[in-house]
């Protein structure tokens, strides 16, 4: 069995870890409303530098495509020597215009770079201290999870999405009794177990783009890895599902380290703790939401969250 | 998504823009689509005569009797018996055929599209699916004659009296068959995985799943339905031939599996028989049998075998449109 599951069940049995409570109240037929208004929310946040451990620690890491690249030079670097570190307890949301590497940055933490043809890594990157380099890959992207711009729910039922993630490889075992609470647990921690409840073998794909994200969400996060990557999960949503997923980011981000990949400045900065500004493959400025929006100390970050350019 | 009371939205009215109405079309347009039309009436036309003289010469002469009797050499036409026997054999030779192919061309078909290395090697195998696609159905059954017809493979078909191997039985004319199928079934794959978006795979990755699992869980259950329409495809190609029936199949009267001994099942196989099209062909005015009107009754029963499989396929494209709105493509079939 998946390591990740018998320690999540072993919290089961231990009473002091219960199962995250549902996160929002959900009416059918209405549009799901966050519980409490911004302004609560904002509330609710831990103070700055209360950040749990250390979670992944990138040193000097630089990612080259083999191939012609899109600045049109072969071989150019699309991430140079970027240096961070990413703690529990806190959401590092990274910005930058289009082509900046950002993304690249973001797939590379779990690998999926590697499986673009080409694609070269440098430096270090440390997952809890050790080297991923010499982690399985599929070890590690159980640990480091992701969830994409387009939500991408398997064509089966909202069941098998979840239990998918859960079933180690391809084999059918565990059985479904034993899954179930593992799989409710997982909807529920992503904020959708309310609206799917009547029936989870419907399929995934008759559900609403958020809702799909959400589930996209619950697939990822259902094998308690340790850091979840989002690759602007919100640009194909509309402004209250976007809503709901980034009130799910701060619930969620008291058991994991969130990265975040966006376009959108204002997302950034109301769910980001910590922010890093990207440009052209350099890692420009990082610090918290409020000093890099605030009083930023580069003058490209300035002009870029002052919209400037973009 | 953010409101939640439909506006009424404005109807289209029917009026239409200046020019498009067809009086005001030139002369060289007007007679391409008149061409079109007559071109498209013209098919639909001679297919709907085959199906009705079919069908009713089918039904005139078709009755119980004649598919659940088995046929016999007799001089009448009301001695020769029905043709529950080479009913049987077009059954039998389109499940071997199945059986062989299917396997064959799901797998070529993951692995050129899923693997793909090396280049060079994948454009051969689909150029090779494309030369068998395209070679006659007499070259294949001659083929298949030659290679049934060595001592490697005696323990596939029936020795003769002789101790001459005669190449000819249900296993070789099936092995033949399903490279009849092998194509439509592999087309049909390929389309439907090349349909399913990059994402998909990517979500699979990045959950830590490996290859082969998101072959197995993610991606097959993404084409069922396409290997269901090739698969059906792959059943009407087999089911229609001819060539390799008479040439590898031997084109006997009846099934005997008594005859070699041994196992039923491997007797069986290990025989000869005949297909519905082959009887066709004997029965017909140009076959040696001459019984015309057993001769419609059976064709009129392939043509329906015909029809339904390709509703079948229809209905799989329809049902699989529905059912997900998950779009692969089930179009581009040869």
């Amino acid at each position: 069995m998946n390591p990740a599951m018998i320690e999540f069940e072993q919290a089961i049995e231990r009473p002091d870890r219960q199962p995250v409570p549902p996160v929002r109240t959900i009416v059918l037929d209405r549009p799901p409303e966050p519980v409490r208004p911004p302004e609560q929310r904002e509330a609710l946040r831990p103070a700055a530098g209360v950040a749990g451990p250390e979670r992944l620690r990138l040193e000097d890491v630089s990612v080259s495509y083999g191939g012609t690249s899109t600045l049109g030079r072969r071989g150019a670097n699309a991430v140079r020597s970027v240096s961070l570190s990413i703690h529990q307890g806190e959401v590092l949301a990274l910005i930058g215009p289009s082509g900046c590497g950002k993304t690249t940055l973001l797939r590379t933490l779990n690998r999926l770079t590697e499986l673009t043809p080409g694609a070269r890594r440098g430096g270090r990157i440390l997952l809890d201290g050790e080297d991923i380099h010499d982690l399985e890959d599929t070890a590690l992207r159980a640990r480091v999870a992701m969830v994409f711009q387009q939500p991408n729910p398997f064509p089966m039922s909202i069941f098998d999405n979840v239990a998918f993630a859960l079933r180690e490889q391809s084999r059918r075992r565990p059985r479904r009794p034993e899954l179930e609470p593992l799989v409710i647990d997982a909807l529920r921690r992503a904020g959708l177990y309310d609206e799917v409840a009547d029936d989870l073998h419907r399929p995934a794909l008759r559900l609403s783009g958020g809702q799909q994200q959400r589930l996209c969400i619950a697939r990822a996060i259902a094998p308690r890895p340790e850091v979840l990557l989002m690759d602007e999960p919100c640009s194909a949503l509309d402004p209250i599902s976007t809503g709901v997923i980034e009130e799910l980011i701060h619930e969620l981000r008291r058991d994991l380290a969130v990265v975040i990949v966006t376009h959108n400045l204002a997302q950034a900065r109301r769910v980001g703790d910590k922010v890093a500004f990207m440009y052209l493959g350099d890692l420009v400025e990082y610090g918290t939401a409020g000093q890099v929006f605030e009083e930023p100390r580069a003058p490209r970050t300035r002009d870029y969250v002052r919209g400037a350019f973009g | 998504m953010s409101t939640f009371v439909s506006q009424p939205s404005a109807r289209p009215t029917g009026t239409r823009g200046r020019g498009s109405s067809i009086r005001t079309w030139r002369l060289s347009d007007f007679l391409v689509l008149l061409a079109a039309w007559a071109a498209g009436l013209t098919l639909c036309l001679v297919v709907a005569a085959v199906v009705i003289y079919m069908g009713v010469r089918g039904i005139q002469y078709l009755s119980p009797a004649l598919i659940f009797s088995h046929p016999a050499a007799g001089l009448a036409q009301s001695q020769t018996g029905g043709f529950l026997d080479p009913l049987l054999g077009t059954l039998l030779l389109a499940a071997i055929g199945i059986a062989i192919a299917a396997p064959l061309a799901i797998c070529s078909a993951l692995w050129l599209v899923e693997y793909g290395r090396p280049r060079w090697l994948t454009r051969v195998v689909e150029s090779a699916i494309e030369i068998v696609a395209g070679t006659p159905d007499i070259v294949i059954a001659f083929v298949g004659l030659a290679l049934f017809q060595l001592h490697l493979f005696a323990w596939v078909s029936e020795v003769g009296e002789g101790g001459g191997i005669t190449g000819k039985s249900f296993l070789a004319a099936g092995a033949m068959m399903s490279l009849i199928a092998l194509p439509p079934i592999f087309v049909s794959v390929r389309n439907g995985l090349q349909g399913v978006p990059a994402h998909m795979r990517e979500a699979a990755f990045a959950l830590g799943k490996t290859r082969i699992a998101t072959i197995r869980r993610v991606l097959v259950p993404s084409v069922r339905t396409n290997i269901a329409t090739g698969v059906t495809l792959g059943i009407s190609r087999i089911i229609a031939d001819t060539a390799i029936v008479v040439v590898l199949l031997g084109d006997t009267l009846r099934i005997e599996p008594e005859a070699h001994g041994g196992l039923p099942v491997l007797g069986l196989l290990k025989g000869t028989g005949s297909s519905l099209t082959s009887y066709v062909y004997d029965n017909s005015p140009a076959g040696e049998s001459g019984a015309p009107q057993k001769a419609y009754a059976a064709a009129f029963v392939l043509l329906m075998f015909v029809l339904l499989l390709n509703l079948l396929v229809e209905r799989i494209g329809r049902a699989q449109a529905r059912a997900s709105g998950f779009v692969s493509a089930v179009e581009g079939i040869v």
